[in-house]
């Protein structure tokens, strides 16, 4: 497992790293510049690492295709990964779509599953989660206790600063993901709290930057949250929904989506494909899904990122 | 609305029942198809008389919705396959769109 020699901006050597994804790929955040180290330098990083969390995404329990019968079981998997880690994670965020379609048994079944990690989960919704009739009420009483609004929330943990927001309700016809005024104003007066040295953590659904507008990949009103985050000196932004690994950095903002537990989508703008689920031979399906760890190795801006396949 | 959507299912027996025999339904015209196929909604504009149902189907391998933008109609979450019918009673013009992916939208125009 050899490093990669970090060529991160451009797209050919993005996708090359994509491919590294696979097999544990670390990304480390210095001054705003990633570089990426192999596996066996961050198994001795995480030796010295004060806490470490976990991201899973789009678990979408309830989804059921040939290719995947059963979102159930990779979702299993996906929870015996983070069970497994060398490292116990402090708690784990899951970036939304827990269910397909919203319905009782579905959040029932996440829960179960994913309560065998032994840690607490921090929860936003995604669009997949707000289709019941009252929009969103059946998440809401089951993961929003404490939460404002439609499910917005934040909490400090050893130092860092972790906001939750959700852009997946009140969405407009020919837009694309929303935070909404409330949300918005409920935000600045949460960050008025910290300061500029404060290591920032967000992490919400769809991209809070324009990743592909035209398949509704991006938050029609992300960057009046971006403008709020820009005197912080580090920022990561986790989210799911488009079921891929894509990264970018913007200043001292790092976005990074996430794999789903359950199917892979296209790359952004793939001739022919839309958004949806992407069918894959069962041989592979395991090499794109997987999880995440995040782990924070000292105050400031080294954040070590593994992104880990179910393969 | 549960009241509409029991008319359309109630209209579509009767086309099923009576088609053989060709006789045309006393309640107005049989309801007109909107496919859901590859994130749009296909045709994306129909114009139908007053009172005719219009029923959307989801062709693809992921949940759509129909929500009507002035909130007057609204589906549940279509699975694949499954449909959504609303009977347009009055004249005019309403924009929809899919609340999940709402950069997909489409109209009916009841004339």
């Amino acid at each position: 497992m050899s490093a990669f020699d970090g060529d991160g901006e451009s797209r050919r050597g993005f996708l090359k790293c994509m491919t590294w994804a696979g097999t544990g790929l670390v990304w480390t955040l210095a001054g705003g510049v990633p570089a990426a180290i192999g596996l066996e330098a961050a198994a001795a990083t995480r030796r010295t690492t004060p806490f470490s969390f976990v991201q899973v995404s789009d678990s979408h329990i309830g989804f059921s295709k040939p290719f995947n019968p059963d979102a159930r079981v990779t979702f299993r998997e996906a929870i015996a990964k983070i069970a497994a880690m060398p490292t116990k994670p402090d708690f784990i965020i899951h970036t939304g779509d827990v269910s397909q379609l919203s319905k009782d048994s579905q959040f029932d079944d996440a829960d179960q599953i994913i309560k065998t990690a032994g840690v607490p989960v921090f929860y936003v919704p995604g669009e997949h989660d707000v289709l019941d009739e009252g929009q969103g009420k059946a998440f809401l009483d089951r993961y929003g206790k404490g939460t404002k609004g439609a499910g917005w929330y934040s909490f400090n943990h050893a130092g860092v600063h972790f906001v939750a927001l959700v852009n997946v309700v009140n969405l407009k016809a020919g837009g694309m993901g929303s935070l909404g005024a409330d949300q918005l104003a409920w935000l600045k007066d949460d960050l008025a709290a910290h300061g500029p040295s404060t290591p920032i953590v967000v992490f919400t659904h769809i991209p809070l930057w324009a990743l592909y507008p035209d398949w509704g990949w991006g938050t029609d009103d992300s960057a009046q949250a971006l403008a709020l985050l820009a005197r912080f000196g580090s920022v990561t932004v986790l989210n799911g929904h488009i079921h891929q690994v894509q990264q970018k950095v913007e200043g001292h903002v790092s976005f990074y989506t996430a794999l789903s537990t359950a199917f892979p989508q296209p790359a952004p703008g793939a001739p022919g494909a839309q958004p949806g689920p992407m069918a894959v031979p069962a041989a592979q399906l395991r090499s794109v899904l997987g999880v995440r760890e995040v782990s924070f190795v000292a105050r400031g801006q080294t954040l070590p990122i593994v992104d880990q396949t179910l393969a | 609305m549960s009241r509409l959507r029991l008319a359309a299912g109630a209209a579509a027996a009767a086309v099923i029942g009576f088609g053989a025999l060709g006789v045309a339904l006393a309640q107005g015209p049989a309801a007109t198809a909107v496919n859901i196929d590859n994130f749009s909604f296909s045709p994306p504009t129909v114009t139908v008389a007053a009172g005719t149902t219009v029923k959307w189907t989801n062709n693809d391998d992921i949940p759509h919705t129909v929500r009507a933008v002035d909130g007057s109609f609204h589906s549940k979450a279509m699975d694949t396959d499954d449909s959504y019918a609303f009977t347009f009673a009055k004249p005019g013009v309403y924009s929809y769109f899919c609340s999940l992916h709402p950069k997909m939208v489409g109209k009916v125009v009841v004339k």
